[in-house]
């Protein structure tokens, strides 16, 4: 039994279908990454599924209930961490937590009551009477984070939740997360960062120009998409190398700048090429998710 | 585009977004407080005594006791206004707290409510603070003008609901500059609270009958000054008209504005 189902969505702004015709389905416990460039459709899709905003066509179902019809039903059992930060200036961490968990008609005794184990899994017990402005990037992160726990929500969404941390604060944040998914948590996530994805979502879909181009679990997406082997190559000298020899060796070529990628099933002839080449420097490593992302959605930048 | 000309769909879920508010300003209420008595007070005893002194009476009473009914309404008047232009600007575009509300099981028009009967409230603190002064000045010692005091949410309600229908479509605080130079000053001059409306012309006397701030002084004046306020229904009714149109226009607006 889907915990969120999406039928077809549709949604244009300004003549541009920004999502154009998504179906999918996410079960309990699972945590589903919905991948893709700026601008893809994202954020929107989330929006279409909390009941934000209504859907040009199609329909979607959240926690059994339809969307945006019952959305007010739907999201009492529903956690959001925004991508942007809308922590409440004017309170302390605590006043925070507080007033968010009345707004989902719980009595102060039960959110008081919960207030410390959640300040305890943010990281955040030092800080429960600090204000706002005193917090760091990450230390909001996790008070958002908290915040969404607030309800003791079955699904969580995330848009984006580790994007402008450093790699201290995303790790711990990582690390959070898991520990809800194997409390039971649903979770949807959106990010562009591929090693999140792989590290946490069981299943992906990256998303392009408001469709979803491909879905299934990191490995599957690899599998399938993509050549195992990658061998970055660069040094003066490159694209003549390429053109003359690893366009050969290679099943798949592609340029960047004055790197050249080389995909290919079998890695020895390349790096055997690349060893009578002494002024090419080059990695030889495992595909992985970026690899598909890149293949998938281009290597141009979007904004 | 969907249809967003339905009737609010508001429940007691607004309930806490008001409370929100509400604990926001106790952290900041004593000078919240002097920052909406000074004002008003200032032009009750600056006009009142000061410009009253050159004056004979007017209709009947000392200027200062005229003029003290056009401050309680139009001091409602302007902390409604602000707060529901600028203060809920701030939530809704600036810190973004109506997105974070939002997520909750909450509806826009929940999160619309709650800003409009937070103003109000505000505004009633505002009208009961110069009723107060008005009382221990001795201005009114009609029992009558107990009575100023559930016209003041209505007047709360009002001018809430018309500033909110602003905000929704304000692009920047600089858009509320022109609701007040362009809106409210103008009526503050048209709405009898410096001097009488009768001595206005004619032109300028229709013009007040559509003004809420001139209703709000015809209710609020004669039951100051300790009689009862003629056509009273009829002035009710205007007040309550603009605040519910005020407020389901508001609604229309923040939806097409967030709901896109």
């Amino acid at each position: 039994m889907a915990v969120l189902a999406a039928q077809d969505l549709r949604k244009s702004y300004g003549g541009t279908e920004v999502v154009a015709g998504v179906t999918f389905g996410i079960a309990p416990g699972e945590c589903f990454g919905l991948l893709g460039p700026n601008g893809a459709g994202k954020t929107t899709t989330l929006r279409l599924c909390l009941g934000l905003t209504d859907p040009d066509g199609g329909s979607v179902e959240l926690m059994r209930h339809p969307v945006p019809g019952e959305a007010r039903t739907a999201r009492v059992r529903v956690g959001v961490v925004p991508q942007v930060d809308n922590l409440d200036p004017d309170f302390t961490v605590t006043e925070n937590l507080l007033v968010y968990g009345r707004y989902f008609g719980l009595p102060d005794q039960l959110i008081r009551g919960r207030i410390p184990g959640l300040l305890e899994f943010a990281g955040l017990a030092a800080r429960a009477e600090a204000r706002i402005q005193t917090l760091s990037g990450g230390m909001k992160r996790r008070l958002t984070l908290a915040r969404a726990l607030v309800n003791d929500p079955d699904l969580i969404f995330m848009d984006e939740p580790t994007t402008g941390l450093d790699p201290q604060a995303r790790h711990l944040i990582w690390e959070r997360l898991k520990h809800l998914l194997a409390e039971g948590k649903t979770i949807v996530l959106t990010t562009h960062f591929m090693e999140e994805a792989e590290r946490l979502c069981a299943r992906l879909a990256i998303m392009d120009r408001g469709r979803f181009i491909a879905d299934g679990s990191p490995r599957e997406l690899i599998a399938r998409h993509i050549e195992p082997h990658v061998v970055e190559v660069h040094g003066d000298g490159v694209i003549e190398w390429a053109d003359r020899e690893g366009a050969a060796l290679a099943s798949r070529l592609e340029k960047s700048g004055d790197t050249v990628f080389c995909y290919a099933k079998e890695a020895a002839p390349l790096l055997a090429s690349l060893s009578r080449h002494g002024e090419l420097r080059h990695l030889h490593r495992p595909a992985n998710l970026e690899d598909v992302f890149l293949k998938l959605t281009g290597r141009e930048l979007r904004e | 585009m969907k249809n967003v000309f339905f009737p609010p769909a508001v429940s007691l879920r607004f309930v806490p977004v008001w409370r929100r508010n509400l604990l926001v300003w106790r952290k900041l209420a004593i000078a919240s407080v002097l920052g909406n008595l000074a004002d008003p007070l200032i032009y009750v005893l600056g006009l009142g005594y000061g410009l009253g002194s050159f004056l004979p009476q007017v209709d009947g009473v000392p200027y200062v006791a005229f003029l003290a009914a056009g401050m309680v309404c139009s001091s409602t008047m302007n902390t409604a206004s602000f707060e529901a232009m600028y203060s809920a600007f701030s939530r809704m575009h600036v810190q973004k707290t109506w997105d974070a509300i939002m997520n909750a099981p909450l509806e826009l028009d929940d999160v619309a409510l709650a800003e409009l009967v937070w103003a109000a409230s505000k505004s009633v603190l505002s009208g009961l603070a110069i009723l107060a002064v008005i009382w221990v000045l001795g201005l009114s010692r009609s029992p009558l003008s107990l009575a100023v005091i559930p016209l003041l949410p209505l007047i709360g309600l009002a001018f809430g609901a018309i500033a909110l229908a602003m905000t929704a479509m304000a692009r920047s605080y600089d858009f509320f500059m022109y609701y007040f130079t362009l809106g409210i000053t103008p009526m503050i001059m048209l709405s009898g609270v410096f001097f009488p409306l009768e001595r206005l012309p004619a032109a300028f006397q229709a013009v007040a009958a559509f003004l809420p701030l001139a209703h709000a002084v015809a209710l609020a004046r004669p039951l100051l000054l300790g009689h009862f306020p003629g056509a009273f229904l009829l002035h009710i009714a205007v007040l309550l008209a603009y605040a519910l149109a005020g407020f389901y226009a508001a609604t229309v607006l923040f939806r097409r504005r967030l709901l896109g």
